[in-house]
C-alpha cells in the first residue's frame, strides 16, 4: 500500500521502510488547530507539512495521481517556499477528512483540471509558514535576527556564527520554545522562484520506470480474495437465477454470490475467478433499459431539438434576425451528433475492500474520495469515518474514477461482507467497454447567419443529451434553472452558474437552448473535458461553416469575434504566426482551427491533414498555444498537452459506444480502437508567459482538437462531417 | 513447473492454461506487467521470451517452462537503471505510468534486434502497445534516447 510515498519510487519496498510514519500520520490529529505537535516520528507544522527528527519532511497531498501530475506540482509549490528539493519530499496521503476537502469543490475530488489553481497557493502558504516557525525556532535559540537567517537544502544556517541545523533538528527547538505557526506569511515573489515555473520532471517518475509503482491492481494483502463479476447484459439488469454448480467446482473458486452488479465469483486468484465466471448460468432480468438503441437516441434526441428547450442565454434577438435572414434564404443550418464514449483507462477498474464490524477498508484509484465514503457508509450504515480509504497510483482515469455512484468501489465493499478476508474486484477489458460509464450521445442543432461583412450575426443552439448532473446531489451547484451548465460549457458567451466565463466571442444576436434528454440506457460520465467533447464540435465546427459561408477565413473570423477578450486573442494571434496560417498547401491537404475556453485557461490548436482520395488521412501536425496562467511547470505542460490531445483526437476519429436493443456492442480494443503511436502527430506546444495566477491544462488541449480536424478535413476536402466518430463517415485516421 | 523468469529458476504450481500474466503477477508477485486487455491488444503485459517481445496475456504458462522470461523488474541491474529505463526517466515519458513497462520492454527488444531506429520503424515496432495517456511524442523521442546511450555504452 503506497500510502507513505518517496520520490524515488513510490513502490512496496518503501512502504515497509516508512510504515510507522503511515501509522503515525493517520493517527495524529491533523487539525486546521494551530498547535504544532509532535509524535514518535514527526511533528505537524501545519495540515499539510510534517517533518521528522531525521528530517524527513512529509507532504499530506490531497488530490489525487492519475498521470496528471498532482504530486508534481504540489511537491514543487511546498518545496519551494520551503527550500528544499522537491524531490526529497516524502509523500502521503491526506485522510479523507473534510479539513481536507478541495476548497473549490468542497469535497475530496481531484477533477476539472483545477488542482494547480487550487493548491497554488495552499501548498506555497504551507510550506512558507513551516520555514517562518523553523527561522524563528533558530533565531531564539541561537540567539540572532531572523533576517539574517538562510535556507536551504532542508537546512537553517547563519553565516556570522557559522551554525546551522536541519529543519529536523530543529523540533526540539520549536517544542521546548513553543512556537507557534504564523498567522501570516509573506510568499515568494516569483522573480525568486527557484522550482516553480522551472521545468521539472514527474514527482513519483522512477518508479514508473522499473515497474514499483504500485496501482490498486497491484496491491497483494494477507488472505486476500479476487473477485470477477458477471454483469448483466443490459445496463441495470439484474441476476434472476442462476446455476454455479460447475463454477464451484473449478481450482481455487471460494464463493459464489449474487451481488447487485451481478453475479461475483470468489477465487485465489483473479485468473480463476475469470475462469469459473464463464462457467455461470445466469438468467437475467434485462431491466428497464432493454431495447434501448443509439439510433434510437440519435432519433429521439433531433426531435426534441426541433422543439423548445430551457433558455440558458438570449443575447439581443437571435430569432428575429433568423426570421429575417430566412426571408432571404440565408440561413445556415446543422446537425451535430456526438456517440457515446468509454473512457478505457488502461488500468481496468478495480478496488479492494474489507468490512469489519462497523468499519470499512478499501484500497482504491479513485478520484473522489469523500464521495465513495459517503456512498459506502449509507450502504453499510455506517458512520462516514469508519470508511478508511487507502489511495494506490491509478493507471489513468479521464473522468472515469470521479463515479458519482461508486459503482466500482461500493461493489467491491457489497462482495467482500460476510468475509472475513479482503476482497478484490477487479474488471475486465471488456467489462470495461460493456458495463462502464459513458461521455453522454449528443445532439446539437444549429442555426445561423451572418452580416453584410461575412461575419456571424445570428447563432440559435438547441443541445440536447442526458445531464451530469440532474439529479445527483451535485444538482445545486451544477443545475441553473433546470439547466446543466456542463451540457452547455463552451457555448454561451456570457459567465453561467459557477463558470466565470464565456466562449471568448462576440456574436451580436446569441441564444441558446437545452434539452435534458431521459436518463436512459446508461450512465452518463465525465469524460475528459467533460461537455467540451460534444459542445466544442458543434459549436466550433459550426463557426467553421458559417465563417465558409461568410466568405471569411477561419482563423481571421475568431481573431475578430476575439477583439474584446485579450487573453483569447492574444492565443490566436501567437497561434495564427507559430501554425504557418497563410502557407499555402498542396492538395489533398487541409488546415484547421479550434479555440476554446476551458476552465478559465484559453487553448487554440492549428492543425494539418493529408486526406488520400479513400479517406484515410493522418493528422501532420498539430500547433497548440495554450494561456494556463503562470506556468508552474512547463515540461508537465507540455506533456499534459500531448496527451490531451491524443485523447481527443482518439475519440474524434474512431470513439464509438453503440447501444443495439439495450446492449453494448463493443468490447475491447480491437472494435473500441483508440490512438496509437503511429497515428499521432507531431505536436507543437507554445505556453504564453503570464503572470496570472495558474489555471489548469489537464483537460483544455482535449477540447479544440475535435473540432479542428473535422475542420481540416473540410478544408481538405469539401466534405462537412456532422455524424461522429469520423470514421463513420469514411475518414480513417492511419 | 520450472520457469526461469529474470535470470532465476522458480517453480510455478498454476494450471497449465494459465496466462503467464497471472502467473508473474499473483503467483510470483511481479506485478511490474499489467493486466489491459487480456487479448493481445494493448501491449501493457509485454515481457520478452527468449528474447522476443511477446503478450504475457495470451502466453499459456505451459508453453514457457524452461525458457528465459525477462519483466520490467529484470531490467535495471547493479550498475542501475537500462538505457531504455534511464531514456524514459530523463525523457519524463510516463504519465500514468501504468503502460510504460511494456512501452519499455518493447522498445528494449526493438533495440536489441535494430540499434538505429528511424521515426517509421519506431512507429510499427511501438504500434502494439497502447498510451490512453497519449505520451507517444516522448516514447519517440526516448527510444531515439535509449538507441545513443546504448550505442555509447558499446563504444565505452
Amino acid at each position: 500500500m503506497s500510502e507513505t510515498l518517496t520520490p524515488r519510487s513510490l513502490s512496496r519496498r518503501r512502504f515497509v521502510q516508512s510504515s510507522g510514519a503511515l501509522l503515525f500520520a493517520a493517527h495524529c490529529p491533523v487539525g486546521l488547530s494551530r498547535k504544532a505537535y509532535a509524535g514518535g516520528t514527526g511533528a505537524m507544522m501545519n495540515s499539510f507539512v510534517r517533518i521528522d527528527p531525521s528530517n524527513v519532511i512529509t507532504m499530506l497531498a490531497n488530490n489525487s495521481e492519475f498521470g496528471n501530475g498532482a504530486y508534481t506540482v504540489m511537491s514543487m509549490m511546498l518545496a519551494e517556499e520551503l527550500d528544499v528539493d522537491y524531490r526529497s519530499i516524502a509523500l502521503e496521503a491526506a485522510p479523507t477528512t473534510p479539513e481536507y476537502y478541495s476548497p473549490l469543490f468542497r469535497e475530496y475530488l481531484t477533477a476539472g483540471s483545477v488542482t494547480t489553481g487550487s493548491t497554488f497557493m495552499p501548498m506555497r502558504t504551507a510550506g512558507a509558514k513551516a520555514r517562518a516557525m523553523l527561522l524563528e525556532a533558530a533565531s531564539r535559540d541561537w540567539n540572532v535576527p531572523a533576517s539574517e537567517l538562510t535556507t536551504g537544502d532542508a537546512t537553517v544556517t547563519h553565516a556570522g556564527t557559522g551554525r546551522s541545523a536541519t529543519y529536523g533538528e530543529l523540533l526540539e527547538a520549536i517544542h521546548r520554545l513553543d512556537i507557534q505557526p504564523p498567522e501570516t506569511v509573506t510568499l515568494k515573489d516569483p522573480s525568486e522562484f527557484k522550482i516553480l515555473g522551472k521545468p521539472a520532471r514527474r514527482y513519483e517518475g522512477a518508479g514508473k520506470v522499473d515497474g514499483s509503482a504500485e496501482f490498486g491492481i497491484d496491491i497483494k494483502l494477507p488472505g486476500m480474495l479476487y473477485g470477477a463479476i458477471a454483469r448483466p447484459p443490459v445496463h441495470g439488469g439484474s441476476v434472476v437465477d442462476f446455476d454455479a454448480t460447475e463454477a464451484l467446482t473449478m481450482p481455487g473458486v471460494v464463493k459464489v454470490k449474487a451481488i447487485r452488479a451481478g453475479m461475483v465469483v470468489l477465487a485465489d486468484s483473479y485468473w480463476r475467478a475469470q475462469k469459473a465466471r464463464a462457467k455461470l448460468e445466469i438468467e437475467w432480468d434485462r431491466g428497464v433499459n432493454d431495447g434501448v438503441s443509439s439510433e434510437q437516441f440519435y432519433a429521439d434526441y433531433r426531435a426534441l431539438a426541433d422543439t423548445p428547450g430551457l433558455l440558458a442565454e438570449d443575447i439581443g434577438d437571435a430569432i428575429g434576425a433568423l426570421d429575417a435572414a430566412e426571408a432571404s434564404g440565408s440561413v445556415v443550418e446543422a446537425t451535430y451528433e456526438m456517440p457515446l464514449l468509454a473512457h478505457a483507462t488502461l488500468e481496468p477498474m478495480n478496488c479492494i475492500a474489507q468490512v469489519e464490524g462497523d468499519t470499512c477498508t478499501i484500497w482504491s484509484g479513485t478520484q473522489y474520495q469523500s464521495n465513495d465514503q459517503e456512498v459506502i457508509s449509507r450502504f453499510l450504515g455506517i458512520p462516514q469515518q469508519n470508511v478508511t480509504i487507502h489511495r494506490p497510483l491509478m493507471g489513468g482515469s479521464f473522468g472515469r474514477r470521479s463515479s458519482k455512484t461508486a459503482d466500482y468501489t461500493v461493489e467491491a465493499v457489497e462482495a467482500a461482507m460476510g468475509e472475513s478476508v479482503p476482497v478484490q474486484i477487479i474488471w475486465s477489458r471488456e467489462e470495461d467497454i460493456r458495463s462502464g460509464h459513458y461521455r453522454p450521445l449528443f445532439v446539437h442543432k444549429l442555426r445561423g447567419s451572418v452580416d453584410e461583412s461575412g461575419m456571424p450575426e445570428a447563432w440559435h443552439q438547441v443541445a440536447v443529451g442526458q445531464s451530469l448532473m440532474q439529479g445527483t446531489k451535485h444538482d445545486p451547484t451544477y443545475m441553473v434553472r433546470g439547466i446543466d451548465i456542463y451540457s452547455l460549457d463552451g457555448c454561451l458567451q456570457e459567465p453561467f452558474g459557477v463558470f466565470p466565463y464565456g466562449t471568448s466571442y462576440q456574436i451580436p444576436n446569441h441564444r441558446v437552448e437545452s434539452h435534458n434528454a431521459p436518463k436512459k440506457g446508461i450512465v452518463p460520465q465525465e469524460w475528459r473535458s467533460v461537455g467540451h467533447t460534444h459542445t466544442g464540435i458543434a459549436y466550433e465546427c459550426f463557426l467553421d461553416e458559417l465563417a465558409h459561408n461568410g466568405g471569411i477565413d477561419p482563423m481571421e473570423l475568431r481573431l475578430r469575434l476575439t477583439k474584446d477578450h485579450a487573453r483569447m486573442n492574444r492565443v490566436l494571434s501567437v497561434l495564427k504566426e507559430k501554425c504557418d496560417w497563410d502557407r499555402p498547401l498542396a492538395p489533398g491537404r487541409g488546415r484547421g482551427v479550434a479555440s476554446r475556453i476551458y476552465n478559465i485557461s484559453p487553448v487554440a490548436q492549428a492543425v494539418e491533414v493529408t486526406v488520400a482520395e479513400n479517406g484515410d488521412f493522418t493528422v501532420d501536425r498539430v500547433v497548440c498555444v495554450v494561456d494556463c496562467g503562470f506556468a508552474v511547470n512547463p515540461l508537465g505542460i507540455e506533456g499534459q498537452v500531448e496527451g490531451g490531445l491524443a485523447y481527443g483526437l482518439g475519440g474524434v476519429a474512431f470513439g464509438n459506444i453503440d447501444i443495439v436493443n439495450g446492449e453494448v456492442q463493443q468490447s475491447n480494443f480491437h472494435d473500441y480502437p483508440v490512438m496509437r503511436l503511429p497515428q499521432m502527430p507531431r505536436v507543437e506546444v507554445h505556453i504564453l508567459p503570464s503572470d496570472e495566477p495558474p489555471t489548469g491544462i489537464g483537460e483544455q488541449a482535449t477540447t479544440p482538437i475535435a473540432p479542428a480536424v473535422a475542420n481540416a478535413l473540410f478544408n481538405a476536402t469539401g466534405r462537412r462531417v456532422r455524424r461522429f466518430p469520423l470514421s463513420s463517415q469514411g475518414f480513417n485516421l492511419v | 513447473m520450472k520457469l526461469t523468469v529474470n535470470g532465476r529458476d522458480v517453480e510455478v504450481t498454476s494450471e497449465a492454461d494459465t496466462p503467464l500474466l497471472w502467473v508473474l503477477r499473483d503467483e510470483l508477485n511481479l506485478v511490474g506487467t499489467k493486466f489491459g486487455c487480456g487479448i493481445a491488444q494493448c501491449g501493457a503485459c509485454t515481457v520478452h521470451l527468449d528474447g522476443v517481445a511477446i503478450r504475457s496475456c495470451v502466453t499459456p504458462v505451459s508453453a514457457v517452462a524452461n525458457r528465459d522470461i525477462q519483466t520490467i523488474e529484470g531490467q535495471a541491474t547493479e550498475a542501475g537503471l537500462s538505457p531504455v529505463q534511464q531514456a524514459w526517466l530523463e525523457t519524463d515519458v510516463a504519465q500514468c505510468g501504468y503502460c510504460q513497462s511494456g512501452q519499455i520492454m518493447t522498445a528494449t527488444a526493438l533495440l536489441t534486434q535494430n540499434p538505429h531506429p528511424s521515426d517509421t520503424e519506431i512507429d510499427t515496432a511501438m504500434a502494439g502497445n497502447i498510451c490512453r495517456c497519449g505520451t507517444y511524442p516522448r516514447i519517440r523521442k526516448a527510444v531515439h534516447l535509449a538507441a545513443s546511450l546504448m550505442a555509447e555504452e558499446q563504444s565505452a
